[in-house]
Parts: C-alpha cells; structure tokens; sequence
C-alpha cells in the first residue's frame, strides 16, 4: 500500500546514524535561497503565471524540468551510484483517478495562496510569518485526505 | 559579487539549480524529490489517530524534514542577507489588474495588503490561509504529489501520470485565478 502512494519509500537497508541526514539540509538551504532569489515564492508570480502576463514561472520549471530529465539520463546511462554505492532506483509514479481531482484541487489553492508546498516553507523563512496559518491548514488538508481516503474516488 | 547576488536570478539560472536538486538527492541516498511528502510525515509524527494512511514508520522518511527545515533556513538567509532592495518587478498587465482588488504594495514578495497578521480573523484570512492552505494540502496528497514530486522529479523520469497531474495543477490554477478570484475579491470587500 505505501509504494502506491506515490511516497518517497525508501527500502535502504543501509542504516546511518541520524546526522547524515544533514546533508539534506544543506540541500534544502540552496533551493531555499533560489527560491526567494528567483521570486518563486512571491505570490505576484503566481500570479503573472496564471495570467499568462510573464514567462518567468514558465521558464524556471521548465528548466528544471530539462535540467532533471538530463540529469536523469546520464545516472541511467552511465549507471552512477549512490555516495554510499547502492545503485540509484526510479519507481514509476502510479496513476489513479486521484491525480486529476487531486490536481485539480490543489491548483485552486496554489493560485490562492501563492505557493505550491516548497514555497510555504520558504515564505516563512521569508519573514511572511502568518503563512504558518497556511501550512498548518495544509497539514490539516493532508490528514482530512488521509481520514476520507477509503471513501473517495480513486 | 554580491550586489549580483542580489539582483532577482534569471530564469534559467533558478530552473538549472532546481533541476539539479533531483540528482543531488538521488545522489546523495537514493531520495525522490518531493515537498508535499513532508505534509504527510508531519501528520504521521503527531497525529497518526490509527488512520492507515499515517500508520508507518515516518522515522525513516526524516531527510524530508531535514529538507524542508533547509528551505526555511535558505529562504531566511536570502531574505536577510541577499535583498533585492527594488520593488519586485511584476508584469504592468497583472499589475492593473491586482490595482482593482486594493493590492497596491510590491516592496516584498507577498502582497502585504493580503498577508499580514491583521487579516488572520477576517474572511480575506480565512479564504487566502485557511481555505487556500487547506486545498493545497488536501490536493497535493490525493494528486499523491506537488509541483515537485510530480511536475519536477516526475516529468524529468517520464512519468505520464505526472504529465496529467501538472495540466490539472495547471487548469486548477487558471480557472482559480481568472474565474474564481474575481468572485472572491467582490465577496470580501
């Protein structure tokens, strides 16, 4: 059941003491940066976006999306390992009736609160601390899905 | 050096940097790219109440929390540390536009007319941080992914399901913008 969640599982058996995980951090600490540099996280932008007013949204994930497709690639074609040697996993994400309402749903609220779950994140970093109350209420969205989810459509 | 750091980053310099946090955590221990994730392991840490969906062992998805606290810090360091200390450069079309509903300030990167603790107790509050945040959390677990997990990280390993999960995000979006937010703004003037 949780490999059909489309969540990150990860079966590693290798077992690390909890301070590699920093390393994920300091990850995190330069998409952060890029985010607000790049303006990603500015409700403006969305807005711009959806309004079909900038091409700047448009141009950064679709970047990113060459960028990682790329980068994909190569650590396919050249069969690069982790930094621990285990070999790199692609899991294909599955599809269920979900993803449409879901989409939908979740498009609604980017374009009113400005900010796709990264960019809640980064908006309080920012200094907007009310958006706290936003992300409280998406982590209160995730758990009313994971409540109702037996009863809707899939 | 830094006066350039300062300046807004282009595009594409943004999309390259984004789009190569997907090998750098594939890299660094086989992790997928993905934010919304972080919504569900937070649910899973405080408040399972024996629901299946929460029911594992979120212990072992920890880097995603690690990561997540890394936007927090990385936005907080750009914010005061690499300012751009002009207005935010938004398109004279959506300006206008925004001008009709009473947004006016561009000095930050929120509309600080709308995301202020004042509004917290008002239906603005209410629609743009308990409605908004609600649909994005509720969404972004049944489309079982965000603009990362899906429309990043799945269209980069060609994932179709992702392909039609990023058109809804997007129709979501258009419709939300030019359909409903007019509606939401006469509403609570």
């Amino acid at each position: 059941m949780r490999h059909t969640d489309a969540m990150c599982t990860n079966e590693s058996e290798l077992q690390h003491p909890w301070w590699h995980n920093f390393k994920y951090l300091a990850v995190g600490i330069v998409f952060g940066i890029t985010f607000v540099k790049a303006e990603v996280i500015s409700w403006f932008r969305i807005q711009e976006m959806f309004r079909l007013h900038s091409f700047h949204m448009y141009g950064v994930i679709g970047t990113a999306v060459v960028v990682g497709a790329l980068s994909v690639w190569l650590i396919k074609h050249f069969k690069l390992r982790t930094l621990y040697g285990e070999p790199v996993r692609f899991e294909d994400k599955p599809f269920d009736k979900g993803v449409i309402y879901g989409g939908l749903i979740f498009g609604i609220g980017w374009a009113i609160t400005g900010a796709c779950p990264g960019p809640l994140f980064a908006q309080i970093g920012g200094g907007f601390s009310v958006v706290a109350v936003t992300l409280l209420s998406a982590i209160a969205g995730t758990w009313m899905y994971g409540a109702l989810r037996e009863r809707l459509p899939h | 050096m830094i006066e350039l750091l300062k300046q807004p980053w282009h595009w594409s310099l943004a999309g390259a940097i984004i789009g190569l946090t997907v090998p750098a955590l594939l890299l660094l221990g086989n992790k997928k790219f993905g934010i919304s994730s972080s919504l569900r392991h937070i649910c899973a840490a405080c408040l399972p109440a024996n629901i299946p969906f929460f029911k594992y062992n979120w212990k072992k998805e920890i880097w995603n929390l690690f990561f997540v606290a890394g936007i927090v810090i990385g936005a907080f360091l750009a914010v005061n540390f690499l300012q751009n200390p002009n207005e935010v450069q938004v398109a004279e079309a959506t300006r206008q536009a925004l001008s009709e509903y009473g947004i006016q300030d561009y000095t930050r990167l929120m509309p600080s007319d709308l995301f202020n603790w004042d509004n917290l107790f008002t239906w603005k509050g209410f629609v743009f941080f308990i409605v908004g945040g609600f649909l994005v959390g509720f969404g972004t677990r049944y489309a079982g992914g965000c603009t990362s997990g899906h429309s990043i990280m799945g269209l980069a390993t060609l994932q179709w399901p992702s392909l039609v999960a990023t058109i809804c995000f997007m129709v979501g979006g258009f419709v939300s913008t030019n359909l409903l937010m007019p509606l939401i703004f006469q509403w609570i003037k």
